[in-house]
């Protein structure tokens, strides 16, 4: 180094240390005591902030008599019918909607990136706009619908299953997000040119080439989908569905324990959700953009 | 236009291939306007042009990636203007690495077979052949990420080539890779489109490339073709300005013409047709066709020297202050160096003119 800036210079400019260390891990060594102390603290209140509440709902739904600890709670889940409609409800809504979520987004997204280019960002508006509506107002713009449907579609316009309809549009915006951020990962538009011109038609192109390469953001799509379903209040409860999160709220004025123990469940079901899917979900950056020495 | 009928060798079992008069319109840019192109059996036509003249719009035309507003194409006589694009078993060869990347080499030759219903065990076989004949027969269980990128454009040759095309279209396949991989790789891609006989649309902005590969190069400009011609008639002859200035090094050096000749730095030289023919004009000299005599009373001097292994290139200041370049075998440029005293003199090889 010529130049006074060299690494000691710099080293003693950032942290005060007048040795050169090895680059490698100088960079850890090298932070100021003050720096250390405000991250972690900033570490703790953010974890605090996260687990107090898990902690919370941990505590209070094992409460056993006379100060023990119990799991009666959890097993009481499965002696409140109404629960176990509330849960099968959700999770089949949860179902259905990543199902419809996915037929209607990745065929769409697919063919605006290869064969109308220039209407991405009119999807995309579409995609994102639930976020600006809010609830009440899908419920009450959506609930003559809902009442036609009961009235003219016998059981399974009644269903709660029918909430399917509102959840894939509610779920929109971060299924978009996802979708579209693993699409741009790869080359849409050259792969599915060569899948064509090899022979594939659009569903296998899309089935076979498209898709497993952005497994990634359709995975993450569902999870988010599931989550969102699951965790959904609003207008299930407009709608007077029994989901999930409407019989969690009912329970809790009656048994508050039962009521806790759920939802603790059914965050703990999100975490390992997200937990598989950051785990087994294929990094697309990990294959992309690594080059190879061309041989010679 | 002018033809020249492809070499005995390389019509094999190839079909011919049409353009007529085609158009595509995007929005207000007229990206084809009118273009029509004739392809002989087993031909590898190289089309040339600067970027955004329209080669790749008709390539994808070719290959059913894109429509044409007007005109048709017709392969092997039969019109597939509307055919889709899976329908018409054509291989293609992209710009961009186009390997799928959740599949090995093997599986991305193998892919239009399994399309084509053509059982595991035989298309694997067929697969790994291919990937030899491109010379990859070792790398098959490679994945994409993990070959460089001419592996990956030979696999992609390989996987267009599999499912034995009517037609081989590449879309500057070379551009992403470095200078000597892709004169190696370009010289395997014709041994190979000669061995294979097939039909071949080859598109490029490299004219080196297109002059070396092509049986026939078509020079593309603003949508239309300029020119198709053998790569030395297209050199030597060509028939429009923008060929005669696109293609090759030029010297535009100031001249008189009239009666079919222009007289240009003392040398009376036959004048090519369809360029200016009379009164001061610009002649569009090669710089093999300039030659430089060192002579103390020489009005023109040397400015600098290159050499370029077995070739000399030399550039000139005429007395006018003109700069000339003229190219030499090693061996005739004794006697140049930056400074030296030089005659100019042009040889009679017939030139194309521009007006002044
Ligand atoms: N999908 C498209 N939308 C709009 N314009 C396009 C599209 N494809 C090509 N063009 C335009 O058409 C012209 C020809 O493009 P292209 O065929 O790609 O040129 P080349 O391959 O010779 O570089 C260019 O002006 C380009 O901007
Ligand atoms: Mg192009």
């Amino acid at each position: 180094m010529t130049t006074p800036q060299g690494p000691i210079g710099a080293a003693a400019a950032e942290g005060g240390a007048l040795l050169a260390r090895p680059p490698a891990n100088s960079r850890k060594l090298r932070r100021p005591l003050g720096q250390r102390i405000a991250r972690t603290l900033v570490l703790v209140i953010v974890l605090g902030y996260l687990i107090v509440p898990l902690y919370g709902m941990v505590e209070f739904s094992t409460r056993g008599d006379y100060g023990s600890r119990s799991l009666a709670s959890y097993a009481a889940i499965f002696s409140y019918p109404d629960m176990i409609t509330g849960i099968t409800n959700s999770l089949e809504i949860a179902v259905l909607t990543v199902v419809g979520m996915l037929v209607l987004l990745v065929p769409t997204m697919v063919w605006t990136v290869v064969r109308v280019p220039r209407m991405r960002r009119v999807v995309e508006f579409l995609c994102l706009l639930p976020l600006a509506i809010p609830a009440i107002v899908l419920v009450v713009g959506i609930a003559p619908l809902y009442q036609w449907m009961g009235q003219h579609l016998g059981a399974v316009g009644a269903s709660p299953l029918t909430l399917t309809l509102i959840d894939i549009i509610l779920v929109l915006p971060y299924s978009y997000r996802a979708i579209d951020s693993s699409l741009r990962s790869i080359d849409t538009a050259t792969l599915s040119d060569a899948a064509r011109s090899l022979g594939a038609s659009w569903p296998r192109t899309i089935l076979q080439v498209i898709v497993p390469n952005i497994r990634g953001g359709i995975l993450s799509a569902s999870v988010l989908t599931i989550a969102l379903v699951l965790g959904e209040y609003t207008i299930s409860s407009l709608l007077s569905f029994n989901t999930l999160q409407v019989v969690i709220f009912l329970l809790g004025k009656r048994d508050p324990y039962v009521s806790v123990a759920v939802s603790f469940s059914a965050l703990l079901f999100g975490f390992v959700l997200l937990f598989v899917i950051s785990r087994f979900a294929p990094g697309a950056a990990s294959r992309a953009g690594r080059a190879v020495e061309e041989p010679s | 236009m002018t033809t020249a009928s492809p070499s005995p060798e390389t019509t094999g079992h190839g079909v011919a291939v049409v353009f007529e008069d085609m158009h595509r319109w995007y929005g207000p840019v007229h990206a084809l306007q009118g273009l029509s192109i004739d392809i002989a059996p087993g031909e590898l036509v190289a089309l040339l042009g600067p970027s955004g003249c329209g080669k790749t719009t008709a390539l994808r035309a070719l290959g059913g990636l894109d429509v044409v507003d007007q005109g048709r194409i017709l392969v092997g006589g039969k019109d597939i203007t509307n055919l889709p694009a899976n329908k018409r078993n054509m291989g293609i060869v992209f710009q961009a690495y186009s390997l799928f990347p959740n599949m090995t080499a093997l599986d991305n030759v193998a892919y239009g077979l399994r399309l084509r219903g053509m059982d595991a065990s035989t298309r694997k076989k067929k697969a790994q052949d291919t990937l030899d004949l491109v010379g990859l027969g070792d790398q098959a269980r490679k994945y994409p990420h993990q070959m460089s990128g001419g592996q990956q454009q030979r696999v992609a040759l390989a996987r267009a080539l599999a499912i034995e095309p009517s037609v081989l279209l590449l879309d500057e396949p070379l551009s992403a890779l470095d200078a000597k991989v892709r004169r190696q790789l370009r010289e395997e891609i014709r041994r190979i489109q000669i061995m294979v006989g097939i039909t071949t649309l080859f598109v490029t902005h490299d004219q080196e490339e297109a002059l070396a590969m092509g049986d026939r190069v078509g020079v593309m400009s603003a949508g239309r073709l300029e020119q198709i011609a053998a790569p030395a008639e297209l050199y030597d002859r060509p028939k429009t300005r923008f060929v005669a200035e696109f293609v090759g090094l030029t010297n535009r050096i100031p001249g008189v013409a009239g009666n079919g000749a222009v007289e240009v730095l003392g040398a009376r030289v036959p004048l090519l047709p369809g360029g200016a023919d009379r009164g001061r004009v610009g002649a569009l000299v090669r710089p093999e066709n300039i030659q430089l005599k060192p002579a103390e009373t020489g009005s023109a001097h040397v400015l600098a020297v290159s050499f370029l292994g077995s070739l000399c290139r030399a550039q000139v200041a005429l007395s006018d202050q003109t700069i000339v370049v003229a190219q030499m075998g090693a061996a005739e440029s004794v006697g140049l160096y930056p400074g030296a005293k030089v005659d100019v003199g042009v040889m009679p090889a017939p030139v194309f003119a521009v007006a002044d």
